[in-house]
């Protein structure tokens, strides 16, 4: 055994030597790929979910924005972002009716609106991928419906079904998923949500899970009427929700409202078939540009082009600036262009890292530790490529994100909480302290904007400039927010009643802590980090980390202190993020997403204005409101948004970071050949040190042979007088 | 420094677990010593040891790394000054030890971010703005490191000098040590000096009293040169909050000897009292015993560590009061990896001291004590633990470095100290990630790697002497 | 010596059951099945409710060991304990609660591992033991004296820094290997060279000083004497008499740790993304997956409980004076 591996590295280094052509030593891939469009990347985690009604996760959505095709899109290039169709003829607009049933216009107030209609029609000639759970023996039945137990012998994986169909998308499809949302077996993350909306949803899920405690072990969901969700005919379906909700629309553009087959559920239903990890999770089935074929969670996953899609154009027009940058050179052309993307397991940061720099990945995101390897910073503060880099041909893309990371403060909690002037003071001092800029240029390397509201750049209602900013905690001065001196914040703490970090009364020290579940190097530099802002004010902060069950659990129950919390849009609309700090909607008790628990009546009624309301002067003037009570009121303090840095290789072509599309893949295109030429280039392999590390070794043992000889010869008498001894 | 001997009413001594353990633990050292200096058996051996010259090199080396480990176990919190006249006595929420306040420049002189070792300048360019408004992207000068420099004065002028300086007089102390120390040991011996020299030069005292001088100067004339350098630089540089490595390091040192001492004595009693009576009674306990070994070790280690850390996660939760300080949180947890860790390791030495047990239970001395009726207890103590000591104290010094390594690793898996505690384990963690980094951040991954390096492998020369010593089948060569 | 093995095998199960025990005990005092649910379900928009759904379907909604409400026997066996445990004593290791099937995914991971630890194994054993021959062929000299020094300072190096190290040098300066990966067949002989040299390089001072020692113990014995004084050369006596004698503690060494190598390397494996046992459990702690936990635990104590029984056997079989009973 022991031979035979040295043998086959033998093999390998003599074949390596011989300079066997194009491929590089180090290449990770096979050979014969080279010419092929195939795009690398990475994944870290296994996705757990490829079912469109439980994906939510962005891991998730990678691959399920490829497969499965909702009715509408974002458009790739245009901003702000715009809804156009995908499987749908058009974006419709809802109709709406009041409590009575008549029909009133948009212009009506909200109120009043009790019933918003959707009608959504889409496109005829919409094929499935290939797929066996549409495949039919001549007589037109479904071959692979009931599967007999010599028949699952046989079976693997997907692709050990012989025979596959197709067969073409319909309005019922699309009802059909939405049905699905409320399955007693599927959790869906956005069912308790979506029930509040759709008419009957609620309903529908409680009449499933009494079907299936009759013992039905397959629900055909086609039996189970809807009033939310109808089809009209063959090419049209109705969905009808409560009151009005113009964001609604923004969902549609979602996975979770993509079409699901009945004969696929019917497929996977089938118990013998889970056994062998065959479910909607890991065998996704859409109409979409791509499909999965390979997914071994734990080595690779592979999609590759769906030769049923219906095809689709590049699109002819974008922002100004994108012809100049040639995002529309391919304007027109059929999509997609890759006709493959291997996704390979990498569980660290560096190698994927060193991978991208050998051009074994095509694209990459920035580390804080490449950063000064990747990126400077011209004398002017814009961002370039180092030389390294541009040599390379690698070129770099930013964006800012429409997230928001923030530190909350528990308003619940009886020091740093409630709404009493003392205990506001002390996080107002506080907010004034922690020197976000500075967090943002050591952990972050600049990439970031910190946070003057809890409005995202890029999202209705965010105001730039010296109108944007938060007066309590800048100034502005020569033309930028300067952060206010740290006086103030001692002065601030001091009316709290803490003079110096002591309680005026007492004269004990204060002593905040910050919950969190950070382990790791990372982290560690951060609370250190942390740890020096709050002795700036001669507080000490103490880090209480625990495991994200019992942090889930703290601020289930309210009882954290200080935390950090992020939250990404759903959807590009400011009722996405308000609605993070509206009382009713408190983390604690209520399982909403208000983690800080914050809860103000004037921002509660000012929020209930404004989520219904189109975009225009008078949202905007409502809105600045209510991010005057939260800077006012702190409960979150600190935050930022973070930049998005991406690198791309030069034979990585049509690339614009779009925040809210998922399913981009479509529009990119590689260039193997320039690949293949690099990557040759770039990886020579160095073998002289191989060389002299081997001579010296041989080097070191002639004085052992030297004094083996002396021993050979002297060994008859020496062993002897060694052995009497 | 001079307040703390001015003012000692202004210090509370805070005792911490590990502290007390550690105390402990060196309490039970000294009596094993005064228990083995009756055991003629146990003796003999030892005083191989002692004339071995390397073994005594590294137990110089191992000495300073404990006194320096100790001086970090004393810990206390300060004063702080009354606000108003009446007021209770308050004191700092931050707990100090003595090691703080011996390096206190070290600690305070906190950079931005990264430097590199005896820098003047940041590691990383930053935008400043120059007098007049203009702005450049260039290395901002450090706040501390080289913070004395004139434009009279280079900085490698100024490193030469220091390093002089610092030399000299180390030199000087070292000789003045040796002189001092040969002249005493001519006195005790009642030889000349010269022969004295000449016998300290061929090891012919019972103890390497050559190898222990040679060490000790070396580390005097190290530590003299470091402490000037590290007063105006940062010797190792700064991590990436811009703390001293230097420091970092220095801390490091307790963490390392806590998790291979603590460890051990929390095992002590366990593999002592288990193996033995396996060993001894036989029967039924020898079953119960050798399930209960057997089913620990098939439980993988790092699942029984980290579920314990969690546990003690959910107690932290509970009773968030008794762990009001970073410090006291951070050693509580660290007790409880050395009380896990000692749970998965007592059973190597228990195993090996039940068949030596089996052994002795055999040999014709216990026979015959049985058979003179005389007590159980007394022939464990008399006759059986007095045989297997030998078998503990090789598995003590093996064990020793064996967890030094096993932190590191742990804190990559996340399961090792708590992220606060500096330690060796958490710095090279993080420094993976600086490996990455171009220009390569390479100092904090040195920095502990030379402080581990230096740890582990004294005490493997160290623990290979005694086992060389007491292993019978070693002794003869 | 059937009867040997029947017994030992049978004395396996209380094993078995204690350690299934230990881990159900140490896994539920941290965690609530609520708990598990949550880390399943996701972080964003999640009901109570959705998490009951979750708790009924992957059986997690009865009472953890006794169920009060049960009638009899119901008492014991109606709970999770019982339901979950069962089964793994006939190897079915169910789903893990991501819903895929284990079994499948333990018969796949295996080979990634076995491929890093086979040759690892071997390749360690042959390069220790010759360097550790050579060793006590130069004893008592510079060469002896600087071997153990070298083997010392080589095993004081925390295994991180071998593979910070090695990663650097090899994939990254010089550009032999791939930095990380893996791949079925033959392709994955360029991903294993580099992790394992670096084991290799990892456990050489501890190997060979461990086999040094055995080799000197042999050669402190009579029966070297003899030979040589019978005239044979030190090389004769080294490999003809003293390796032959000193396999017996190599081989029974070796073979408890045989079994083991299923289970793969939790360090390595992370390190060079290799899909392996050891990176599946690391990765079912992280995620809280108490399915693919338990069937790693039962799992590592049986082959622990066969390596141990195999040491047996292999004493018999060298060594033939050795009974078992």
């Amino acid at each position: 055994m022991g031979r035979s591996f040295y043998f086959v590295v033998l093999l390998y280094f003599l074949s390596s030597l011989s300079g066997c052509s194009g491929s590089s030593l180090n290449n990770p891939y096979p050979k014969g790929d080279e010419a092929k469009t195939i795009l690398y990347s990475s994944f870290s985690q296994r996705p757990k979910h490829l079912d469109p009604a439980q994906s939510y996760s962005s891991n998730e959505i990678t691959f399920t924005g490829q497969i499965y095709e909702p009715p509408f899109q974002y458009h790739y290039l245009k901003r702000p972002y715009s809804l156009i169709p995908l499987t749908a003829e058009d974006v419709p607009s809802p109709l709406y009716f009041d409590k009575d049933g008549t029909e009133i216009t948009g212009a009506d107030p909200a109120e009043t609106v009790a019933l918003s209609v959707y009608t959504i029609k889409i496109k005829p000639g919409i094929r499935y991928q290939p797929h066996p759970s549409f495949a039919r023996d001549t007589e037109g039945k479904f071959l692979y419906h009931n599967l007999s137990d010599q028949a699952l012998e046989r079976i693997d994986t997907l692709s050990d079904f012989p025979k596959t169909g197709s067969r073409e998308l319909r309005a019922e499809d699309y009802v059909y998923q939405i049905k699905r949302l409320a399955h007693p077996r599927i959790h869906s993350p956005i069912y308790g949500f979506m029930s509040e909306y759709i008419v009957e949803l609620k309903d529908f899920g409680t009449q499933l899970r009494e079907a299936q405690k009759k013992g039905a072990a397959f629900l055909d969901l086609r039996d189970f009427p809807l009033a939310g969700a109808e089809v009209v005919d063959q090419y049209t379906y109705r969905i009808k929700i409560h009151g009005k909700y113009p964001q609604f629309l923004y969902w549609l553009a979602m996975p979770f409202f993509a079409p699901v087959p009945y004969e696929v559920d019917r497929f996977y239903a089938q118990a013998g078939l889970a056994e062998k990890n065959i479910t909607l999770d890991w065998y996704p089935v859409g109409t979409g540009p791509y499909m999965l074929t390979t997914n071994n969670p734990n080595l690779r996953m592979v999609l590759e082009r769906n030769p049923n899609f219906h095809g689709e154009q590049y699109p002819m027009e974008g922002e100004p600036g994108d012809r100049a940058a040639g995002m529309l050179e391919d304007a027109g052309k059929p999509l997609p262009f890759i006709e493959k993307v291997v996704y390979s397991l990498e569980k660290e940061d560096i190698p994927i890292w060193n991978k991208f720099l050998q051009g074994y990945y095509d694209s990459s995101g920035i580390s804080s530790d490449s950063f000064d390897q990747a990126v400077r910073i011209s004398e002017t503060g814009n961002t370039d490529l180092t030389e390294e880099m541009k040599s390379k041909g690698i070129r770099l893309l930013t964006s800012t994100a429409a997230s928001t990371y923030y530190m909350g403060f528990n308003m619940l909690d009886p020091v740093v909480g409630g709404g009493h002037p003392s205990a506001r003071k002390l996080r107002q001092a506080i907010a004034i302290a922690i020197d976000q800029e500075e967090s943002i240029s050591i952990f972050q390397n600049g990439r970031g904007m910190a946070m003057q509201g809890p409005l995202p750049p890029g999202i209705f209602g965010f105001k730039e400039g010296e109108a944007g900013i938060n007066r309590r905690v800048y100034d502005w001065i020569d033309g930028k927010p300067k952060r206010l001196p740290i006086t103030a914040a001692r002065q601030l703490l001091a009316e709290a009643g803490y003079p110096q970090g002591r309680d005026e009364k007492t004269g004990q020290p204060l002593i905040l802590h910050f919950d969190t579940t950070g382990t790791g190097p990372e982290a560690k530099a951060t609370f250190d980090w942390l740890r020096k802002q709050f002795e700036k004010i001669q507080v000490q902060l103490v880090i209480r980390n625990t495991d994200y069950n019992r942090f889930q659990d703290k601020m289930l129950k309210g009882t954290a202190q200080i935390f950090q919390w992020g939250w990404n849009a759903d959807y590009p609309d400011p009722e996405n993020f308000l609605f993070l700090l509206y009382g009713p909607n408190a983390k604690a008790g209520k399982n909403g997403e208000n983690a800080a628990n914050y809860s103000n009546k004037e921002f509660d009624t000012l929020f209930d204005r404004m989520k219904n309301m189109e975009n225009g002067p008078e949202r905007q003037r409502i809105i600045d409101q209510m991010v005057e009570v939260v800077r006012r009121d702190v409960p979150w303090v600190s935050g930022f948004h973070p930049q998005r840095f991406g690198l791309f290789h030069a034979w990585y072509g049509n690339i614009k970071p779009n925040l809210m599309a998922n399913n981009t893949l479509k529009y990119a295109k590689v260039d193997p050949h320039l690949r293949t030429q690099q990557q040759g280039q770039w990886n020579k392999a160095v073998w002289w040190p191989l060389w002299v590390g081997g001579m010296l070794l041989l080097l070191g043992t002639l004085p052992a042979i030297r004094s083996y000889r002396r021993k050979e010869r002297g060994i008859s008498e020496h062993s002897w007088q060694r052995n009497l001894q | 420094m001079p307040d703390f001997f001015t003012n000692l009413s202004s210090f509370k001594p805070v005792f911490l677990w590990t502290d007390i353990l550690l105390l402990l633990l060196l309490a039970s050292m000294g009596a094993i010593g005064v228990y083995v200096s009756g055991q003629e058996h146990l003796l003999a051996p030892l005083r191989q040891v002692r004339r071995r010259a390397l073994a005594m090199a590294a137990l110089t080396v191992l000495l300073s790394y404990i006194g320096i480990g100790l001086l970090d176990s004393l810990h206390f919190r300060q004063k702080l000054p009354q606000i108003e006249a009446g007021q209770e006595i308050q004191y700092s929420p931050e707990v100090l030890s003595l090691l703080d306040l011996v390096v206190g420049r070290l600690r305070k002189n906190v950079e931005r971010t990264y430097s590199a070792p005896l820098a003047t300048h940041s590691f990383a360019k930053e935008m400043i703005e120059f007098p007049g408004g203009v702005k450049k992207r260039v290395f901002p000068p450090l706040s501390y490191g080289g913070a004395h420099l004139t434009d009279g004065l280079t900085q490698s002028a100024d490193i030469k000098q220091t390093l002089f300086m610092g030399g000299l007089t180390g030199l000087f102390l070292a000789f003045t040590l040796f002189l001092t120390f040969s002249f005493l040991l001519s006195r005790h011996h009642r030889s000349p000096w010269k022969k004295t020299l000449h016998a300290l030069r061929n090891n012919q005292y019972e103890t390497a009293w050559g190898a222990i001088l040679i060490t000790l100067s070396l580390i005097i004339i190290m530590v003299s040169i470091v402490i000037p350098l590290s007063a105006k630089y940062h010797l190792s540089g700064t991590d990436k909050v811009g703390q001293d490595v230097l420091y970092l390091a220095l801390k490091g040192i307790r963490t390392g000897l806590v998790i291979g001492g603590l460890t051990t004595l929390v095992m002590l009693p366990f593999a002592l009292f288990l193996g033995i009576a396996a060993g001894y009674f036989r029967g039924w306990v020898d079953d119960l015993i050798q399930y209960l070994y057997t089913t620990l070790s098939s439980v993988p280690g790092v699942l029984l560590i980290a579920a314990a850390v969690l546990i003690l996660q959910v107690y932290m939760d509970k009773h968030a009061d008794s762990f009001s300080s970073i410090t006291e949180r951070a050693d509580i947890r660290l007790l409880f990896l050395c009380l896990i860790l000692g749970m998965t390791s007592w059973i190597g030495l228990c195993r090996l001291l039940r068949g030596e047990t089996l052994k002795l239970r055999e040999s014709e001395y216990v026979q015959a004590a049985i058979a003179l009726g005389v007590g159980r207890t007394r022939i464990l103590i008399r006759h059986i633990l007095p045989n297997v000591m030998h078998i503990v104290l090789i598995s003590v010094v093996l064990d020793f470095s064996g967890l030094v390594l096993a932190e590191a690793v742990l804190s990559y898996v996340g399961v090792g100290v708590d992220p606060a505690m500096i330690s060796w384990g958490n710095m090279i963690n993080s420094a993976r990630m600086e490996m990455a980094r171009e220009p390569i951040v390479w100092w904090s991954l040195s920095a502990a790697f030379i402080f581990m390096f230096g740890l582990v492998l004294t005490a493997n020369i160290f623990s290979d002497a005694v086992r060389d010593a007491f292993d019978p089948r070693l002794r003869s060569r | 010596m059937t009867a040997y093995i029947v017994r030992r095998l049978l004395y396996a199960f209380p094993i078995l059951i204690g350690v299934n025990l230990l881990t159900f005990l140490l896994f539920f005092v941290i965690n609530t099945p609520d708990d598990m649910a949550r880390l399943h379900l996701g972080g964003k928009r999640v009901t109570q409710e959705a998490v009951d759904k979750w708790k009924a379907d992957h059986g997690y909604n009865k009472p953890l060991a006794i169920n009060l409400s049960a009638q009899g026997s119901g008492k014991l066996t109606e709970t999770i304990f019982f339901e979950k445990s069962l089964r793994l004593f006939f190897f079915d290791f169910g789903r893990a609660d991501d819903g895929r099937n284990i079994g499948a995914d333990i018969r796949q991971r295996m080979w990634p591992s076995l491929a890093i630890a086979i040759p690892g194994l071997l390749v360690g054993l042959f390069v220790n033991v010759t360097v550790a021959m050579l060793i006590a062929f130069f004893r008592a000299s510079y060469i002896d004296t600087w071997g153990v020094i070298v083997a010392v300072a080589m095993m004081s190096i925390s295994s991180l820094f071998y593979i910070i190290g090695g990663q650097f040098l090899f994939s990254k300066m010089l550009r032999l290997v791939p930095i990380s990966g893996y791949d079925g067949g033959l392709n994955a002989v360029k991903f294993l060279i580099l992790p394992v040299i670096i084991g290799l390089i990892a456990g050489v001072g501890t190997g060979t000083r461990w086999y040094r020692t055995i080799f000197l113990e042999e050669i402190g014995k009579d029966y070297v004497r003899t030979a040589r004084a019978k005239g044979l050369s030190e090389l004769t006596v080294l490999f003809g008499h003293v390796l032959r004698n000193a396999l017996v503690p190599i081989l029974t060494g070796v073979v408890v740790v045989i079994p083991l190598l299923f289970l793969g390397s939790l360090i390595t494996e992370s390190f060079f993304s290799i899909p392996g046992l050891g990176s599946y459990t690391i990765d079912a702690i992280n995620s809280q997956d108490f399915a693919i936990v338990r069937a790693m635990v039962f799992l590592g104590s049986f082959l622990y409980i066969i390596g141990l029984l195999l040491t047996d056997i292999s004493y018999t079989w060298v060594d033939p004076r050795v009974r078992l009973n």
